[in-house]
């Protein structure tokens, strides 16, 4: 069979099928694959709430996203090219997002009428005529699994569940890929099974073999390998990212690391890795409930460890008072909202940027924290390192904002030498004689810090106001105003000590847009497309929360409009309203899906043209 | 794995270890109330210290909210004053980062049974090396008179005025349901047992639960008189010790013996019965630590004072530290840049 290669900058590939179809894994492998082939990767697992959804069920998609391409790979990609579905609820789930002419690989066994009936397909539609504007593949997957066999022998219940790893074989042959890392990978996740591992390896050839023989598969993709920097990579969350952080971040300052947690999603992936970490001496506590979570990280802090609490929404709402102590105790602690749909419950699964506005504000009385955002899952490990300088260098909780989407998304990671990477220096008070635990030093207000053990330095802290200097209780009511001053200001002059808002494109003019979060994807995108099409705009990108860089204010006044789109009602949006007195426009979407490129880009190109945003 | 801290805490002790009582007591009013039952347990606590032969600076007193919360202020150690609840979990976690240090809990019926219970039911499970002091004096005091959930039904307060609804905990039985390895229990009277009860608490590896009855003089005041006066408290309570047989009473004419599972008390001076008859005390029966627990709310047996159990389980904090060797030893220390790594990486 003659096949045509045709070269592409990027694409986007989505397997579906039902929560327990390995979608999630094969997912996993082909960006794994994608990495290796030297593409820029980003991926989105998209799956549901339920743990295993009854089968068919329009509810129990669960679905794995893989953009890749040569350049600007910034998101997990708006429109999807290629779209697996292993049963009819995943087409009709996920056939509005798919590219017009695009590819579709369906599985006819999960096309039969029950599934038909559950996915609410009144007729098939890969008969019925209504996907005639697509390229539409339909494989009876176990049928051709089993008729590639030849000598092989495998149970049919391993082919069933090869089924995945099939569609993988035909993806991989969709864009010339090395079926290798994939076999590599078979062989150690299987080790000792050997009718497992043949069963899959068995898949994964019938699939590419069955494409490269199938007169329907005329095309093959090339993508180029990507100009990243050289160096060595690998994939990488946005959670793991932050785990190895803590770790990392850890043996820079020479403390040992405590992580006190509770599970909650989608933050849980940080405490199952740090679970792990043992032979790096690091200590876990997964906590009876959220706030015992965060005490015990106060404890471990107040005895000299770097402490970190991780949780989503519903778990910050519960540590919001014994995060109101840290402030009071100053003590340094790293607080990790993996930020999902809310409020309540919510969305479990889904990704959002709503607590932002509880991260600053959500404690009684006033209880000034750092605010940090990641912007991708690489950035996670970067911003943890910087969370932790911070928390050690002003006595105080930070509190770091990733999401859903950072953290379960992956993406090629540049591996950084552990040795190159700065120290982060803990200010120990050890000198007796001129300790008073909440004497400050003058240029940072970081007050003295002396843990158990330290002779001749016994103190209390504790909830209570302190008296400036002493740290022994004190209602006085002149004292209680200047140290809630002098909290604010310690935070408040973090500003001189991070680094300056960089504007991307003219310094000053008509539009500036931010980002912040996980938005600096698609909006980075959709800055880059309208730049290269002439549009004048500028672009930013704000990792302080709080404090804001202090040139921001300046940089905002630059401009005639400065616009903000985040997953939430406008909360970035207020407070730079609030803080600058200037008017913000916000494009809002809270849909628990992160924004898609092409959205901001025409809600910006009609800014930009019609001198108003249409909303 | 070695870190700073390691080397900061390897500093020699220059000071000297014989304390006395004073040593510990640092130089601020104490706050309570005149007559107040913690003043009462303070100093058995301050004359305790110097007993236990290590430096001042490896005991830390962590407390909750309520009127047990200001211990820590008068107590010249490392302290911390928490929130309400939560002395626990930050003790908890004190303790699992800093094996080396005492960690002693101070808290209240309501901070421990109320608002801190969930924390208290995992910290008796867990097992961290914790010595816990619940002051109980059955109401919530520093809020000024509430009924509490060690408050008896019917117990009049300020928002109880018709007498309260709910039946109270049973703080001894609370802990050994919840597998607390040592439960104790003492009162605010008697300082010299008291001081006895909280060295045991110290010996013992693992969370030791030392229930305090407290009297509050001002928001109910006497609550424990029948259990703690001189003149009736030998005939309401039985105060247990390992080994001995469980006789009470002012002329030690009383004793208790198991009809089935249930304690029932018999007259020792009758004739029919001896002190051979009587049950033994045994800290490590941990089915008899449950029977003489529920003796604590009825109205016909005296009220158990002093251990109840003493069982042994590896504290939790020592099984973090063992997994962590066990690890290092079985996979060897871990390398953070092969952690970095991962298990499938690219050259580009």
């Amino acid at each position: 069979m003659t096949k045509i290669f045709q070269h592409i900058e990027e694409a986007t590939i989505r397997f579906a099928g039902d929560s327990g179809d390995g979608m999630q894994m094969v997912g996993t492998q082909f960006s794994e694959t994608s990495g290796f082939a030297g593409n820029e990767v980003n991926t989105f697992p998209d799956y549901p709430s339920e743990i295993r959804a009854p089968e068919g069920t329009l509810y129990g998609v669960s679905a794995f996203q893989v953009h890749f391409g040569t350049r600007h790979i910034h998101t997990s990609g708006d429109l999807i090219d290629v779209l697996v579905v292993m049963n009819a609820s995943s087409l009709k789930v996920n056939f509005a997002n798919l590219r017009k002419g695009g590819i579709i690989i369906a599985n006819t066994e999960g096309f039969d009428a029950r599934n038909l009936g559950l996915a609410k397909y009144a007729a098939n539609p890969l008969t019925d005529g209504s996907l005639k504007d697509y390229e539409v593949h339909v494989i009876d997957v176990a049928r051709e699994i089993k008729d590639a066999l030849g000598e092989l022998t495998v149970a049919s219940k391993l082919i069933a569940k090869t089924r995945n790893i099939f569609a993988l074989g035909i993806a991989y042959w969709l864009y010339n890929r090395s079926l290798d890392p994939t076999i590599t990978w078979i062989n150690k996740k299987f080790k000792g099974k050997d009718d497992v591992i043949l069963a899959n390896i068995h898949a994964l050839r019938a699939g590419w073999n069955y494409a490269e023989k199938s007169a329907a598969f005329q095309m093959q993709y090339v993508i180029d390998r990507s100009s990243l920097a050289p160096g060595r990579y690998r994939n990488i969350t946005g959670n793991e990212a932050i785990a190895m952080g803590l770790v990392v971040a850890a043996r820079k300052a020479n403390l040992p690391l405590f992580l006190g947690s509770y599970p909650i999603t989608p933050a849980t992936d940080i405490l199952h890795a740090i679970s792990g970490y043992k032979k790096y001496g690091v200590k876990h506590l997964q906590a009876e409930d959220e706030i015992a979570g965060i005490c015990s990280a106060i404890g471990a802090a107040f005895g000299g460890s770097l402490a970190a609490t991780t949780t989503s929404g519903p778990g910050l709402s519960l540590k919001t008072e014994a995060m109101g102590l840290a402030v009071m105790v100053e003590l340094p602690l790293i607080i990790v909202d993996v930020q999902r749909a809310g409020p309540s419950t919510g969305v479990p699964t889904k990704p959002e940027q709503s607590d932002l506005l509880m991260a600053m504000f959500g404690r009684h009385g006033e209880a000034p924290m750092p605010i940090l955002s990641v912007a991708n899952p690489a950035d996670c490990f970067d911003v943890t390192l910087e969370a932790v300088r911070i928390a050690l260098k002003y006595m105080t909780p930070v509190l770091l904002l990733s999401d859903g989407y950072i953290g379960q998304a992956s993406e090629p990671w540049k591996i950084p030498s552990v040795a190159s990477l700065p120290d982060i220096t803990a200010y120990f008070s050890t000198d007796a004689s001129t300790f008073a635990p909440y004497k400050r030093d003058e240029q940072t207000l970081r007050r003295q810090w002396a843990i158990p053990g330290f002779e001749g330095m016994e103190h209390r802290i504790g909830g209570l106001e302190k008296e400036d200097g002493s740290g022994n209780v004190s209602s006085d009511s002149a004292n209680h105003e200047k140290m809630v001053k002098l909290r604010q200001e310690k935070i408040e002059g973090i500003a001189k000590d991070i680094p300056d808002a960089v504007v991307e494109g003219d310094q000053g003019g008509d539009v500036l847009m931010i980002s912040w979060g996980s938005t600096y994807g698609a909006a980075k995108t959709a800055y880059e497309r309208l730049k290269n099409n002439g549009y004048n705009l500028s672009f930013l990108h704000l990792r302080y929360l709080n404090p804001f860089p202090k040139n921001l204010g300046d940089i905002l006044h630059r401009f005639d409009r400065v616009v903000v789109p985040e997953l939430n009602m406008g909360q970035l949006q207020f407070l730079l309203q609030a803080k600058y007195l200037k008017a913000v426009t916000g494009i809002h979407k809270v849909q628990g899906k992160p924004f898609k490129s092409t959205e901001l880009e025409e809600k910006l190109r009609q800014m930009l043209t019609e001198n108003e945003i249409v909303l | 794995m070695k870190t700073q801290i390691d080397d900061l805490l390897n500093r020699p002790h220059n000071g000297n270890l014989a304390y006395t009582a004073k040593d510990f007591k640092p130089s601020v009013d104490v706050r309570w109330c005149a007559g107040c039952g913690s003043i009462s347990v303070l100093s058995p606590a301050q004359r305790l210290m110097p007993e236990l032969g290590i430096p001042k600076e490896k005991i830390v007193f962590i407390s909750g909210i309520g009127c047990s919360g200001r211990f820590p202020y008068y107590m010249d150690t490392y302290g911390f004053h928490s929130i309400h609840g939560r002395a626990l979990p930050i003790a908890s976690g004190l303790k699992i980062a800093r094996p080396d240090l005492s960690v002693w809990v101070v808290t209240g019926d309501g901070d421990n049974m109320s608002i801190g219970g969930n924390h208290f039911i995992h910290a008796c499970r867990r097992n961290v090396d914790l010595n816990i002091m619940m002051f109980n004096n059955e109401v919530y005091s520093l809020t000024k008179g509430q009924y509490s959930p060690t408050s008896h039904r019917g117990q009049v307060t300020k928002s109880s005025p018709l007498g309260a609804l709910d039946d109270p905990f049973n703080p001894v039985a609370l802990a050994l349901g919840a597998g607390a390895t040592f439960v104790a229990r003492g009162h605010d009277k008697d300082r010299t047992q008291l001081q006895q009860m909280l060295r045991r608490a110290y010996d013992h590896k693992g969370t030791a639960f030392v229930e305090i009855y407290n009297n509050c003089r001002i928001f109910n005041d006497g609550a424990f008189d029948l259990y703690t006066n001189a003149d009736t408290r030998d005939n309401h309570t039985i105060f247990l010790e390992h080994g001995k047989p469980l006789i009470f009473g002012k002329t030690k004419n009383k004793g208790i013996i198991l009809d089935g599972y249930t304690p029932r008390v018999v007259n020792l001076d009758q004739g029919e019965y001896s002190a051979n008859d009587v049950l033994i005390h045994n800290e490590k029966d941990s089915t008899l630590a449950f029977i003489l627990a529920n003796m604590t709310y009825s109205e016909d047996l005296p009220r158990p004072m002093g251990v109840l159990q003493a069982i042994q389980r590896a504290p939790y904090e020592e099984r973090v530290v063992n997994q962590i060797q066990h690890e290092i030893v079985t996979k060897g220390e871990g390398d953070l840049q092969s952690l970095l790594t991962g298990e499938t990486s690219w050259l580009v």
